[in-house]
């Protein structure tokens, strides 16, 4: 079989296994935030955080707890990591430093897992487990908490209140990413991938030399680490580790995990507005949108043009055997099209198209199918901002699923819009400013300034991939991107909340002749133009000066 | 005594975090730990070890050098492919250099460089051509830079000087568009000339494959493919003293899994095992 059909049947696969799941796990999810009634285990977490499971919140109330829970995440792992040596499963490992320890407990506190430290020399055993993988837990579901909460105010009218914070978060955690994360660890094991509290073991090869061999509990955290679209490597190599991803059927079924609750997320969309056909057109333009970026990230992988991999015959430097050219760019378009950030090859090295396609996804802010949750309410704020373009176009009030859009709803629209942008822009620019933000680069020229245009895309849109060759365990850069991680999660969410807030507050419009109807192909195409064509007028610019101009070389 | 509101709400987050914590942080990964005990997991969630003689000789998923004390290829062993972490496991990562990263800067060699000084390299060890796109025959990156004014598209149509950038001795070509192609001296600076990677006329597909010539992205790639593996395993018999024909049939190739994920391997310490095993070391 040729790489190209074997690469084909590989994205078909994929397709198949999403249809499958689509409406079982998405109908799943719609009951676990729509039942009224809760588990003895969940009832326990709400007396112990003393939350009354019944009561509402308002939007305010909702993006507080949402806020509170986040500082209080950023602090503990904060001293988590500065403690680790007081701890038992540290190996000896001596504290973070404390702009690191800062730059870490917010990327994953923010769903981003930017790593600027070292995994296998930096944390013990215990921060990896009960410190970094718990929020890869929590901040996953934080991410579907607020697009529940979203749903609910295009479902609810009249009222101020958006659901409760603690009972979405605990309810997402125990019977949704729980669940799906133990089986998938246990099939990981099953690969390959190590699960254990061993410090190392040291081989004797058969050269003679030693080799130290580290251990760790990796299958627990890389189960969570790709459903939960979170992207931290238990290693420095992250997913392409040979004990974090041991074999091409499990790069296959990790692939999968990144993709499933996005996808499937919209089926609970459809469910909970009650019209599932509102479902199938957010899942087509995702779809879409993702199968034309993962199509022409292979497609340019594939040819490999450029000087070094038409010298080496293949785009194969920073790519494993196992997983070959293919899989690996595919790995590489879900990864960045979902907020996860975690890579099975390095895409500093891909080729300048290649890697063009990783950063332009994340530029897309994520919405195809976008992070857990996160994708989902990016995705909507754009139907929002494209009925009001078509309103626009014929004169008449938007509406969407019977909610005028008037201009307090645009206006937290249009703000979530602005905030990523104005991040990665404004951070690149800094960073090119001032000698701390230059001096970090590996490569010279437009691969240079295309690796700290990746840095801080990667951090403004919580992603957490990395164009590595940059030097980011630096003050400068600890902290910036920190900054740029922190604000690029919850200033969206804040106004997310508040438009939520705001719809919920509404009454219902009936649907007239001159409503648009949006579940149509029409919407559907419309809603893919102004996702690209948003990100096309903000971004080019600053794509020419790098990846363009690198790879457009006569 | 009664708190403020947003206190009383901060501490409510902590409960909540800590509660989370003991289910997510310590039961989950504990459970999935006594589960990978079972037998059939036991061995992979361990690390996968594998043993000759007794002795631990490694994990067959992690990648090994088969070099001697010197660094050099020991030719009796199957070589792993390049691993920017020289295969130690406590450095895992790769080498994040660029597609067009062709030019060599004082102490640090080009991507370009270090694909040709590879082929080159493995080429002599197993006695085939080791050219390749893009490199000069004596092993560096084929590229010029090349001074003068430029044009509209910014070309040089009319060069005044030309240098080989990566080649302190005579250089590969000895003029472009009639100028004479000088070597490049040490400490000067040729950022401001054109830089222009010169294909030359090595086949588009050398005999040396690619995954031979870049290093893998965790440095500890466990596979070579089974293009790298034919070509050592003459020298290796050579090395052995044994014919090809029975090194040949020692090399295990693993297909794709389910016949259409990732590409086909071949495990160089499984291999390099089965042949310690087979014909040891007299």
């Amino acid at each position: 079989m040729s790489t190209t059909l074997a690469g084909i049947l590989f994205i078909g696969s994929l397709l198949m296994a999403l249809a499958v799941v689509y409406r079982p796990l998405g109908d799943y999810m719609y009951r676990v935030y729509t039942r009224p009634s809760h588990s003895r285990v969940e009832r326990a977490v709400y007396r112990t955080v003393g939350a009354d499971p019944d009561g509402e919140q308002t939007w305010g109330a909702y993006a507080r707890s949402v806020l509170a829970f986040a500082l209080v995440g950023i602090l503990f792992l904060y001293g988590f990591q500065r403690l680790q040596n007081h701890l038992p499963l540290s190996l000896g490992r001596t504290p973070v430093k404390p702009d690191q320890a800062w730059n870490t407990a917010v990327s994953f506190v923010t769903n981003t897992n930017w790593q600027s430290y070292s995994g296998e020399t930096t944390m013990g055993h215990l921060v990896q487990m009960s410190g970094l993988a718990v929020q890869n837990f929590v901040s996953a579901a934080m991410g579907m908490c607020v697009a529940v909460a979203l749903i609910r105010g295009f479902v609810r009218k009249k009222t101020g209140h958006l659901g409760n914070f603690w009972v979405d978060l605990t309810r997402t955690c125990v019977r949704i990413l729980l669940p799906i994360a133990f089986a998938a660890a246990i099939v990981l094991i099953a690969g390959g991938l190590v699960q254990n509290f061993g410090g190392g073991h040291v081989a004797d090869t058969l050269t003679g030399a030693h080799q130290q061999i580290p251990g760790g509990p990796v299958a627990s955290q890389e189960a969570i680490k790709e459903l939960g679209t979170n992207g931290g490597g238990f290693y420095n190599a992250n997913s392409a580790h040979p004990f974090e991803n041991a074999t091409a059927w499990t790069n296959w079924l990790e692939i999968l995990l990144i993709l499933v609750i996005p996808f499937s997320l919209c089926r609970t969309f459809g469910r909970m507005v009650g019209q599932n056909r509102q479902g199938y057109a957010i899942l087509a333009v995702m779809g879409g949108i993702a199968l034309v970026s993962v199509t022409l990230l292979n497609v340019f992988q594939l040819t490999h043009h450029g000087t070094v991999p038409a010298a080496a015959g293949g785009s194969m430097e920073g790519v494993e055997m196992r997983f070959g050219v293919a899989n690996s760019a595919t790995f590489a378009g879900a990864t960045t099209l979902t907020s996860t950030g975690a890579v099975d090859s390095f895409h500093d090295s891909y080729t300048s198209l290649g890697g063009m396609m990783t950063l332009l996804n994340m530029m897309l802010g994520e919405v195809a199918p976008g992070g857990t949750g996160s994708g989902l309410y990016g995705m909507l704020i754009l139907a929002v901002v494209t009925v009001f373009v078509a309103g626009l176009m014929v004169g008449r009030t938007p509406e969407y699923l019977g909610k005028k859009i008037g201009s307090r709803e645009i206006k937290f629209a249009a703000m979530y819009f602005l905030s990523t942008p104005v991040l990665v822009l404004g951070g690149t620019a800094v960073a090119l400013a001032v000698p701390d933000g230059r001096a970090g680069m590996l490569n010279r020229g437009a691969h240079g300034f295309s690796e700290v245009l990746y840095a801080f895309t990667s951090a403004s849109n919580n992603n957490g991939s990395a164009f590595a060759g940059l030097t980011v365990n630096t003050v400068f850069y600890d902290t910036a991107l920190g900054l740029c991680m922190a604000l690029g999660r919850f200033l969206p969410i804040v106004f997310v909340l508040a438009l939520a807030g705001s719809l919920a507050r509404q009454g219902r419009v009936p649907e007239s002749a001159g409503t648009l109807p949006t579940h149509r192909p029409q919407f559907a195409g419309m809603l893919a133009g102004v996702t690209v064509v948003l990100v096309a007028l903000t971004f080019l610019p600053a794509l020419a000066l790098g990846p363009l101009a690198e790879g457009i070389r006569s | 005594m009664r708190y403020p509101r947003w206190l009383r709400l901060h501490l409510a987050a902590l409960r909540a975090l800590l509660v989370l914590t003991a289910v997510l942080g310590v039961a989950y990964p504990l459970a999935v730990y006594a589960v990978g005990r079972l037998p059939g997991l036991h061995d992979q969630a361990g690390g996968s070890f594998v043993e000759l003689d007794g002795r631990t000789v490694g994990s067959a998923l992690i990648g090994q050098s088969f070099t001697g004390p010197d660094g050099k290829p020991l030719k009796r062993y199957f070589q792993s492919r390049p691993s920017s972490g020289g295969h130690d496991p406590m450095a895992s990562g790769a080498s994040n250099l660029g597609p067009e990263d062709v030019v060599d800067r004082p102490g640090r060699q080009s991507l370009l460089t270090q694909v040709c000084v590879r082929s080159k390299a493995i080429g002599e060890l197993n006695g085939v051509s080791g050219a390749r796109p893009f490199c000069t025959p004596g092993g560096a990156g084929a590229v010029l830079a090349v001074f003068g004014p430029r044009a509209a598209d910014g070309t040089v149509p009319r060069p005044t000087r030309v240098v080989s950038v990566n080649e302190s001795h005579t250089p590969f070509m000895a003029s472009y568009k009639g100028v004479r192609v000088e070597p490049a001296r040490p400490g000067e600076d040729y950022a401001k000339g054109l830089v222009v990677p010169v294909r030359g006329d090595a086949p588009a597909d050398p005999a040396v494959p690619p995954d031979a010539v870049t290093a893998s992205g965790s440095g500890l790639d466990p596979d070579i493919s089974p293009a790298y593996a034919a070509i050592q395993a003459g020298r290796v018999a050579q090395a052995r003293g044994v014919p090809p024909a029975q090194v040949e049939r020692l090399i295990k190739e693993q297909g794709r899994a389910l016949g259409f994920m990732g590409e086909p391997t071949v495990n160089v310490l499984k291999l390099n095992i089965a042949l310690d095993r087979a014909y040891p070391a007299r």
